[in-house]
């Protein structure tokens, strides 16, 4: 873990460091821990794999939202982008726009299948993405305000592709992506897993991944070292893009179904989950490792408050006073920083 | 350290006893002790990273000392926030500006202690006073330009105007001279004796030692977090000095360059016109700019804050938009307006601001030595080769004696003198054909310094053309082989450096456009 990330570690021991380091991890075993003295069932393998696979979508848009972070960017756009692609997938399954309400095994054998439809919804997450990234870096608009407008076009974009109700029923090749198993393993798990090895090994040993810490440390000493700036930039929303097309497909495998309100407020549970991982909101600094961890972190919490019967308005205080709580922290430690 | 003062005899106007303070893994003040009489400018010197910084800041307010006490006029006092330093009349001038960038020149100099008449701000009152204040540092600045608008030198005055805005007892000012020309250093220097007039004490931290001669009563040397010594200026040389802060003697410390034979042209600018950012009507325009470096040479370019030294190094590194003209490396033009490009032309610079504009401060060494050179290290699909990188790392940190702890340390963990070398190691690492130093040893101690010269000379006795700016004439006199001053954005003369005096440099860089004329 110390030399998980290119910032720096002190050369001597410092307490504050190593908590700052492990503290999501720390706080994850303690409430695992907590839950599973409050509720046994907690700890029950069908549990524990019910709560991987339900953070596995979040967590393949982290993964996304760590790289646009640590540019010192913000997506706000991923939850609505995910309900668009999740559709459009569906459609392909079910043999294109006209026939998406189609339902039986006559309706699944006419579609055009999983793959295809998988690429649609990739393509759908790149091109959407891509546009915002184009936005942000030749419009000049800040992420935050292309972003918002996206998660709004996104929406917006979904409820008229859905036409009012849901794209429902797909073959069983379709669903194996959202339902099926390796082994023990659930296979949205299995792909967030590979993601994730993916987007760590893209961010600590090649160049594209430098260039991300180094755009997000410092924009104008990246431009002034040569970096192409912009390309950077347009390519970490191309990115998150991508993984949240690919959350939408696997979502919709999951459900056996694709509807416009799917991935509701998912920004917010991301951003959690990132920021508590450790990367700095202020950008060059985080790992795809403390990604993973902080959305654990998320996705064990809202579980273990399911299961203890806390209500999901007490859900969304938790999880508000979580995140400033983590950008609190952070700004404490970026102060720290400072003075040494 | 029973270091009496003289001037008066009353007590010390501050008495500071076994400052002691450390930060996670560094002792950084280990029981220092300062006296500053009324009325003294006391100068406050040692390398990078010997403890002023800290010291300093404990007097702002900004850091609690662990360990000692602070009297002013005899008795204990506790500065707990830079407010409470403040109402102690404790001012402090920032080496890094404290200004509000969007904020006007009077809003800033007031800021905080708005004038006001009824509840409301007294507009008119603010603004006469300001410019009384404006008049009194020498620059006539309208109070009402933005400080976003202003150059770095014109924002040190700024700075200056402010503390002197506050009724005060005691003004530090960490290197108030590093971004200022020497019209402008005089000027300082005269508003220091007035304050001294006035029974106020400075404590002035430079590391511009012939500043310290010429200025200073009294200095403190510290050295590693410890007290080295006090000394009244008058009974120490430069050369005890320098042995003080360094611990060391370095008698020639300075050499001057061996003269060397310049080889082909490797930089040519032909007539480089550009107007600047087009948002600020103050920015200086480069009018009809032509030069030549050659292969092996190290061309100082000389001028006063404001002359264009900057825009122009910007403007050939493509990080400014030109309007006319172009940029040749070995004959070949060079598309403008993007570094990328010059880089790849062969052009590297070494920007004035090295925390703004070269340094990733809270990554790690690693990153920011080899960012630049990436492209070399990459094997197929971007894979960097770690222990090629590493043994880049290792052999610039050999070469350029970069002191760190590690390479995976964040480069703002480093003193000033070595994160200049990893910038410097940056650009090395690419073997450019031209290198562009801009301020290169700005904030540096007197060793790293040293240090940096002779790199310079090594880089072009391997045959790089270099192009030097200094604010520092005896710098640029030491360095470089020939001069070329500059003036209100156009070149005005060009010395060889057999033939080249400060009175000479000078006058070209003040009067050169009367005589181009």
């Amino acid at each position: 873990m110390s030399t998980e990330t290119p910032a720096a570690a002190p050369a001597n021991f410092d307490l504050f460091s190593f908590l700052a380091k492990f503290a999501p991890l720390i706080f994850l075993l303690v409430l695992m821990g907590v839950f599973a003295l409050l509720e046994p069932r907690f700890l029950s393998p069908l549990n524990l794999f019910n709560v991987m696979r339900q953070v596995s979508i979040y967590g393949l848009l982290a993964i996304g939202m760590t790289f646009v972070i640590l540019t010192r960017g913000i997506d706000l756009s991923v939850g609505s982008l995910l309900a668009f692609a999740g559709l459009v997938a569906a459609a392909v399954a079910k043999g294109g726009f006209e026939s998406r309400f189609a339902v039986g095994t006559a309706a699944e054998a006419a579609g055009y299948g999983w793959f295809l439809a998988m690429l649609a919804a990739l393509a759908v997450g790149v091109v959407c993405g891509g546009l915002q990234g184009l936005a942000i870096t030749k419009l000049k608009v800040p992420p935050f305000v292309v972003t918002l407008g996206g998660m709004s076009a996104f929406r917006g974009a979904a409820l008229l592709f859905a036409g009012g109700g849901p794209v429902s029923g797909f073959d069983d090749a379709y669903r194996w992506w959202g339902q099926g198993y390796i082994g023990p393993i659930p296979v949205p798990v299995v792909i967030f897993a590979i993601a994730a090895i993916i987007a760590a090994i893209a961010l600590r040993y090649t160049r594209f991944g430098r260039n991300v810490y180094a755009v997000g440390g410092n924009p104008e000493a990246a431009r002034l070292s040569g970096l192409d700036v912009d390309r950077i930039t347009l390519s970490v929303y191309v990115i998150i893009g991508f993984m949240a097309g690919l959350g939408g497909f696997v979502l919709s495998a999951r459900l056996n179904s694709a509807e416009a309100v799917a991935g509701l407020t998912y920004e917010l549970t991301v951003i959690a989950g990132v920021v508590i991982g450790g990367t700095s909101l202020f950008g060059g600094i985080g790992t795809i490792f403390g990604t993973v961890i902080g959305t654990l972190l998320i996705g064990v919490l809202l579980n273990g408050l399911v299961l203890n019967n806390v209500s999901s308005y007490v859900q969304q205080i938790i999880i508000g006073v979580i995140i400033v709580l983590a950008v609190a922290f952070d700004t404490f430690a970026k102060s720290r920083r400072k003075r040494a | 350290m029973a270091s009496g003062v003289e001037r008066g005899s009353g007590p010390p106007l501050l008495r500071m006893t076994g400052i002691r303070k450390s930060f996670p893994g560094v002792l950084a003040v280990d029981g220092v002790d300062l006296e500053v009489a009324p009325g003294e400018i006391h100068a406050l010197l040692g390398e990078n990273g010997a403890g002023k910084s800290t010291l300093l800041k404990i007097l702002a307010g900004a850091q609690l000392p662990d360990e000692g006490s602070i009297e002013l006029d005899g008795r204990p006092i506790e500065i707990l926030s830079p407010h409470d330093a403040q109402e102690q009349g404790i001012v402090t001038i920032y080496q890094e500006f404290n200004l509000v960038p969007t904020l006007t020149v009077a809003e800033n100099v007031f800021i905080g202690r708005e004038p006001t008449r009824g509840g409301w701000i007294d507009w008119g009152r603010m603004r006469r006073e300001t410019r009384a204040i404006m008049d009194r540092v020498g620059l006539a600045l309208s109070p009402d330009r933005l400080v976003s608008d202003l150059s770095v030198a014109e924002q040190q005055m700024v700075e200056i105007a402010k503390a002197l805005a506050i009724q005060s007892r005691l003004i530090i000012m960490d290197e108030p001279t590093s971004a200022l020309a020497e019209g402008e250093v005089a000027r300082l220097f005269a508003i220091c004796r007035d304050l001294q007039a006035a029974g106020i004490a400075v404590i002035f931290v430079s590391h511009r030692l012939d500043e310290v001669k010429q200025l200073c009563d009294r200095l403190t040397v510290l050295r590693d977090g410890q007290l080295v010594g006090s000394a009244a200026v008058a009974d120490v040389s430069i050369e005890d000095i320098i042995r003080m802060m360094v611990g060391r003697d370095v008698e020639r410390l300075f050499k001057q360059r061996n003269v060397h034979r310049a080889g082909e042209p490797a930089l040519r600018v032909e007539g480089l016109h550009a107007s600047g950012d087009p948002r600020d009507t103050f920015a200086t325009q480069l009018r009809g700019i032509n030069l030549e470096v050659r292969h092996g040479e190290i061309v100082g370019l000389a001028g006063l804050v404001g002359a264009g030294r900057t825009e122009l190094a910007r403007a050939v590194f493509g990080a400014d938009r030109i309007d006319a003209g172009r940029v040749l490396v070995e004959g070949v033009p060079v598309q403008p307006g993007s570094p990328r490009r010059a880089i790849a032309a062969g052009i590297g610079l070494v920007p004035e601001d090295r925390k703004q504009q070269a340094l990733f401060l809270a990554l790690a060494v690693r990153l920011n030595l080899s960012i630049a050179a990436l492209d070399r290290l990459c094997g197929r699909l971007g894979f960097i080769d770690r222990g090629a990188e590493t043994a880049m790392v290792e052999e610039y940190r050999e070469r350029l004696n970069i002191r760190m702890p590690s390479a995976d340390v964040a480069v703002g963990n480093l003193s000033g003198g070595n994160q200049q070398k990893v910038v410097l190691a940056r650009w090395l690492a690419l073997q450019p054909k031209v290198l562009i130093v801009d301020e290169p040893t700005r904030g540096i101690d007197v060793a790293a310094k040293a240090e940096v010269h002779q790199l310079l000379y090594e880089l072009a006795d391997s045959g790089i053309a270099v192009l030097a700016i200094s604010s520092e004439l005896p710098e640029i006199m030491t360095i470089s082989d020939r001069i070329l001053t500059m003036r209100e954005g156009r070149l005005t003369g060009e010395l060889p450096i057999a033939d080249a005096t400060e009175e000479k440099l000078m006058q070209l860089m003040t009067m050169g456009r009367e005589r181009a004329a």
